[in-house]
């Protein structure tokens, strides 16, 4: 069996940095630091409930403003000319060739008191605090990963054959019904992985509502600063935070499924 | 019978960047008739259909629905639909709601929709198929959904973009018949594109024969294979032999150096023309009783008839008969005065006569050289004085296509090759005007070559100015 031995590489690969890992989060969450069966840490990690859901509804939100200018963009993208939507991909990917504290940095520049936004806004009599609040956070969040849900959006669309959407036309859809009955639900698949792709990271980063939120922490924050101390109760953190995630992933697959097959 | 025009397109002209695809086309669709639109990939026939079905909106000309002026009229208001060449069917859906689509956008009733799907796909061969996705479908079956989701609308023309295409040759076979029975059926007109002759002839009650943009000739079936229009409409449509002749005078012509009597009047004395002979239609007979003879050189068996290849005169002549000949042996051919089908060259310039004025030109070097579309072009062996009025003759075979690429004419198109019994005739097309080339190689039509000159099979005058006009 030729092709079996060739995954046998991969299989090690995840064995050692999948597999293992995760044991060993599931262990330190079930354990004290005597290596003794405990549901302790669980109940030191619900001290931060309150970050935990602060963390969803970031992310959530995020997730939805993402969808929202992501799914325009990724339609009129897809219906250019293939040199220029391969343009336009490039151009949208150029920022995230630069590093990650680095254009978080940049935001804290732009929004930060007397800079350039704060300036500006006072010529008109305006001021707000543009930093160290939800919004400076979200607006973080959708400029890191609004690429990852316009990729796989446009990549569904941009797959959406000319002819389906004559066909449509043909059959006497005029231009909104060619969109609600052919071009949505085709691409229904690229929202739900564009969703993921959006939902899961913002979840969990950190880093961004250390720059940008002030006080208020993320979860991921969180789980940073409390691994260093305590491994066992940041375990528990991590492995209450991916069930979550699990949850939501299995929630939107069979979502997904619905979507694509009925209608 | 009164046939009541569907469909009319009216001096048609279409471009696509700069390109012209459709030129000065002129077609009338009678009521539930079937017709096909026939020709070679790029001859235009896809982008008539998409005209008729509004994707596309021609650049000059009107198309008419019903008599009403149909051209801003977008797809989803005329009521016409089409079968796409890969079915297009919707991949999110079932069998079922492929096909009840147009009704739902239609906002039928609920009952009526059901009612209206289920007699469509029984009559399409597909009963109890409803649920099944499109994409668990074999290509024939995806093939009946597309056609079962165009005529569930009711439309009064159903357009089909090369249908069966995709399909193997028992299925395409199998179809054909189905399809034609679905239109007797269903008492519609279809419009039908293909580029199998083969195809069209079998289904269609007229065939529309076109090349280059052009429609070449509109007639039944028994119309356009018995009586072709031109060399190009006999050499697409079916086989034939088609030899260069020249008429010596009503019901005469001469080919090969031998004078056959034929029943075509009215092309004029010794004027250049194509003759069209169908293998079919050439008897064999004893050598001694026949003015043409030939020898066999090949013999394939195909089933219905043998398929022989003979040469007489040096020119290569296909016969199919039901009796075998040997090869090597000789044989006489006859062809009965009727069956002997005369018609107007394509060409009218034999020659490619150029007049022009020489443009620079080296006495040393003994060269001439003129301006052809913008190029330089440079006459070995041959010294005009500058500026002085030439006349180029360069028959057919003074042209060949530059094999490494480089031609002193680039980007010209071909436009039909055809078969001439010793070489083939290809018609060529540059910016300003078109060639006639000779050739022994097959070359791809619809293709742009470059081409050169072989001066020294061209004769080149010198012109007094008043003799030009």
């Amino acid at each position: 069996m030729k092709s079996k031995a060739a995954s046998y590489p991969y299989l090690l690969w995840m064995l050692v940095f999948t597999i293992i890992p995760l044991v060993m989060v599931v262990y330190y969450a079930f354990t004290d630091t005597t290596g003794a069966f405990t549901l302790d840490n669980f109940v030191n990690a619900s001290d931060y409930s309150e970050v935990f859901l602060y963390s969803l509804y970031v992310a959530l939100i995020s997730t939805f403003i993402c969808l929202v200018l992501a799914y325009p963009l990724s339609f009129s993208i897809s219906r250019c000319t293939e040199r220029k939507q391969s343009m336009i991909i490039m151009f949208l990917m150029v920022p995230m060739w630069m590093n990650f504290l680095l254009r978080i940095y940049a935001w804290v520049l732009i929004l930060q008191s007397y800079g350039p936004l704060d300036t500006m806004l006072s010529f008109f009599g305006l001021h707000l605090n543009l930093i160290g609040n939800t919004g400076a956070v979200i607006v973080g969040m959708v400029y890191e990963f609004l690429p990852f849900m316009i990729l796989p959006i446009h990549s569904v669309m941009s797959k959406i054959d000319d002819s389906l959407i004559e066909a449509a036309e043909d059959l006497g859809c005029s231009a909104f019904y060619v969109f609600r009955k052919v071009i949505f639900p085709l691409s229904v698949p690229g929202i739900i992985s564009g969703i993921t792709m959006v939902f899961v990271p913002t979840a969990s980063t950190f880093l961004v509502a250390q720059y940008l939120g002030g006080t208020q922490f993320m979860i991921g924050d969180v789980i940073e600063r409390v691994f260093q101390s305590d491994h066992n109760t940041g375990s528990a953190i991590a492995l209450v935070l991916m069930v979550v995630i699990l949850g939501f992933l299995v929630f939107m697959n069979r979502f997904g499924d619905k979507e694509a097959v009925a209608r | 019978m009164l046939k009541e025009n569907v469909v009319s397109l009216k001096n048609v002209d279409f471009k696509y960047s700069n390109e012209v695809i459709l030129n000065n086309i002129n077609l009338e669709i009678y009521d539930k008739e079937f017709i096909t639109l026939l020709g070679p990939s790029g001859c235009g026939k896809t982008t008539t259909l998409r005209i008729i079905a509004g994707f596309e909106t021609p650049l000059e000309g009107d198309v008419f629905f019903e008599g009403k002026k149909i051209n801003d009229v977008p797809p989803h208001k005329r009521s016409v639909n089409t079968v796409f060449q890969r079915y297009a069917l919707f991949p999110h859906l079932n069998v079922f709601d492929n096909v009840a689509f147009g009704l739902k956008i239609k906002k039928l009733p609920k009952k009526e929709i059901e009612k209206k799907v289920k007699e469509m796909l029984a009559i399409v061969d597909l009963k109890g198929y409803e649920k099944r996705p499109v994409r668990a479908l074999s290509g024939g079956q995806q093939q009946r959904v597309a056609i079962a989701r165009a005529l569930v609308c009711d439309p009064k023309v159903v357009l089909l973009d090369e249908p069966l295409g995709a399909l193997d040759l028992k299925l395409r076979k199998d179809m054909q018949i189905e399809l034609k029975q679905i239109q007797q059926k269903t008492r519609k007109t279809f419009v039908y594109v293909t580029h199998d002759q083969e195809e069209a002839l079998t289904m269609s009650d007229r065939v529309v024969v076109m090349n280059n943009g052009v429609i070449a000739q509109i007639g039944t079936p028994e119309e356009v294979y018995n009586e072709p229009a031109n060399a190009f409409v006999a050499d697409f449509i079916g086989e034939a032999n088609i030899i260069d002749g020249i008429m010596l005078d009503d019901c005469k012509v001469s080919i090969l150096g031998k004078t056959l009597n034929c029943v075509d009047k009215g092309f004029g004395k010794n004027s250049p023309v194509d003759v069209v002979i169908r293998p079919e239609d050439i008897e064999v007979v004893p050598a001694d009783q026949a003015t043409l003879v030939g020898v066999v050189t090949d013999t394939v068996f195909k089933g219905v008839h043998f398929e022989m290849s003979v040469m007489c005169e040096n020119c290569q002549w296909l016969i199919h008969s039901t009796v075998a000949q040997k090869v090597g042996d000789k044989i006489g051919m006859t062809v009965i005065p009727d069956n002997i089908h005369i018609m107007n060259k394509m060409f009218l310039n034999p020659n490619n006569e150029i007049f022009t004025e020489v443009y620079y030109s080296s006495e040393e070097e003994n060269t001439t050289t003129f301006l052809l579309e913008g190029c330089e072009i440079t006459i070995p062996d041959m010294y005009f004085a500058e500026g002085e009025r030439i006349h180029i003759v360069l028959p057919p075979d003074a042209l060949y296509i530059a094999g490494d690429g480089i031609g002193q004419l680039d980007e010209v198109y071909i436009e039909s090759v055809i078969w001439k019994g010793a070489h083939n005739e290809i018609i060529l097309e540059s910016d300003e005007r078109k060639w006639i080339m000779q050739s022994d190689t097959d070359e791809q039509v619809a293709t742009y070559v470059p081409i050169c000159f072989d001066f020294s099979k061209a004769t080149v005058e010198r012109v007094e100015v008043s003799d030009e006009v």
